[in-house]
This record gives C-alpha cells, structure tokens and sequence, in this order.
C-alpha cells in the first residue's frame, strides 16, 4: 500500500521554522494565525504496512525530536514510482 | 597514538581533522564503507554533510559500515570525538544523548566563539585548566543542542557537560550554553564548534589543539598501563 507519514517537531520543542512562518503571514495580511509548526510529508509504497512503526522509528524520525503520524493508505502507486 | 578520521560522502572536514590530528601523532582515513577501524587508537567523525544531511543530519551516516565498528570501538571504551556533523551523527546513533536543532535564527553562522571548559575531568579536555576559556570556530546551520530537561538535569549533574559557549556568546539558541556534551562513560565526545580548525597561528588560534593534545595524552597513558 502506499502510505504517508507525517512529521513533525515534538510538542514543546522549539520549532523556529513554524515561527517564521507564523511571522511572515500577518505580513501579507493573512491575520488570525497561531501555533504555526512546520514537519515533514514522506510518501511511500510499503509491501508490509505492519513494520512501517518500525521504519519511522529506527530512520524515518528521531523519537526525541519528533512526532509521527501514518495517514493516507492507498494502493501503491506502482512498482517503482519516480 | 594513532587517529582514525571518518571519510562519508559528503564530510568536508576530514582533512582538517586529519592534518590537526597529525600535529599530535598519526592519523588515517577510514572509509566509510570498509568495516576497519585501521587500529586506530582513537576515532574522529568530522565535520561536513555526510550522504547529503539527507532527511535529518547525521540521520543516514549512523547506519554506515564504518559506524557499526564505531559503535562496538566505543563500547569497548575507545575514545570517539565527533565534530559538528559528527556530533549530529553520534547523536543520531544514541551514541550520545541529545540532538541538533536548526539553529534558532534559522541562519548559517560562521565565527568565532568564546568556549568554556566546564569539565577538564575527561580524555578530550584534560589538559585544560577548570573555567579556561578557548577561541573556536562555530560554522553551522543544525547546531542548537537540545535534550528533554530532566535529561539536561542529569548531564549537568554526572558532569558530561565538557564545553559551554561563554556567557553572551551563544550562537545557535543551544540549551543551556551547552557547546559539546560527552556520554556516561566520558569515552565518546561531541561538540559543535570546530578544534581542528583551531591549530595554527595562522588562522587566529590554536586552541583546538588542547582537545587533540587531551586526546594524545589519555591514549598515551593507557598504552603505558
């Protein structure tokens, strides 16, 4: 299946990406926006969805540092998607 | 005293490290592909982009070849210095606590910076004086150590804190000053600012090469036992 997983930085930890983000907006006029915090999107096709856990934990994210979700499922996209 | 000095794809600062570690005794490149440590007596990850920084710094380098006999070296208490991105490598491998951060102002900095030595109780700063300050270099964009607080707690208490930037002169939002922390047993060091870059008079100082010349000293010692 191909699946997404979205990162991003652990609740509490300082994020000045998102912080940017979130002081560059009002400046284009866009008001009203808060907690502003900026992750990372990886797509892939996995054979076996059950050690995809495993993969985020061992490479894909450093559990110190950051969240993970998994979210997306659906078919694969191909055998080798470019 | 033989160094041993990690080349990945992508390290820019093994030559440095290699040339400062000569000035003290021998030192080789170890590739990053060849599980051999070459007999090293002492171990440098260094500094530069390894396989890219690809997905997080340090993140693909910690599963190198040359990093599983690095790894076992350093259980088997050898002495492994990481600097910079090498840092964030031994980091990554949880063979140091901790992690690097972008940088709070989200900018690559390069300068000098005042260091202070908190610890010269350690093989990498025992031949500085307690409080002695040294003039390093810091160029960086991922460098602000981060750890959870009551881990900061316990570094500070078990004394792994070796360097912290001196009052004023943080550059990267690091916790608590902190400039390089070492691991429980004191055998595996990472900083962020570059001692190999800091050997020569021509380039303003040479206070990096206390950490080369601690280095030198320790491994003399235990030959000696």
């Amino acid at each position: 299946v191909r699946a997404r997983v979205l990162v991003k930085p652990k609740a509490g930890i300082l994020d000045p990406q998102g912080q940017a983000v979130e002081r560059a907006l009002p400046a284009l006029g866009f008001t009203g926006v808060r907690n502003v915090h900026v992750g990372r999107l990886i797509e892939l096709d996995v054979e076996d969805l059950d050690r995809l856990p495993e993969m985020c934990e061992r490479l894909l994210t450093n559990p110190l540092i950051e969240d993970y979700e998994i979210a997306g499922l659906e078919p694969a996209v191909g055998p080798d998607s470019k | 005293v033989k160094f041993g000095v990690v080349r990945f794809p992508g390290s820019c600062d093994e030559v440095d490290a290699l040339l400062a570690a000569e000035r003290v005794g021998d030192a080789v490149i170890l590739w990053h592909g060849d599980r051999d440590l070459q007999g090293a007596d002492a171990v440098i990850v260094p500094g530069g982009f390894s396989y890219g920084d690809y997905l997080r710094v340090g993140a693909i380098a910690r599963f190198a070849p040359v990093m599983e006999e690095v790894a076992e070296f350093a259980r088997e208490g050898g002495l492994v210095l990481g600097i910079c991105n090498g840092f964030q490598v031994l980091c990554e491998a949880r063979l140091l606590p901790g992690a690097l951060l972008p940088n709070v102002t989200l900018k690559f900095i390069f300068r000098q910076v005042a260091l202070e030595v908190t610890h010269p109780d350690s093989p990498f700063t025992r031949e500085c004086a307690p409080g002695e300050r040294l003039s390093i270099p810091v160029k960086h964009t991922t460098g602000c150590f981060y750890a959870p607080e009551p881990e900061l707690d316990r570094l500070e208490s078990e004394g792994q804190v070796l360097l912290r930037y001196a009052p004023g002169e943080n550059p990267n939002g690091s916790l608590r000053d902190i400039a390089g922390v070492c691991n429980a047993q004191r055998n595996v060091f990472g900083l962020m600012p570059h001692p190999e870059h800091a050997v020569d008079p021509l380039t303003g100082s040479t206070d990096g090469l206390k950490l080369f010349e601690s280095i030198r000293a320790h491994v003399a010692d235990r030959i000696a036992v």
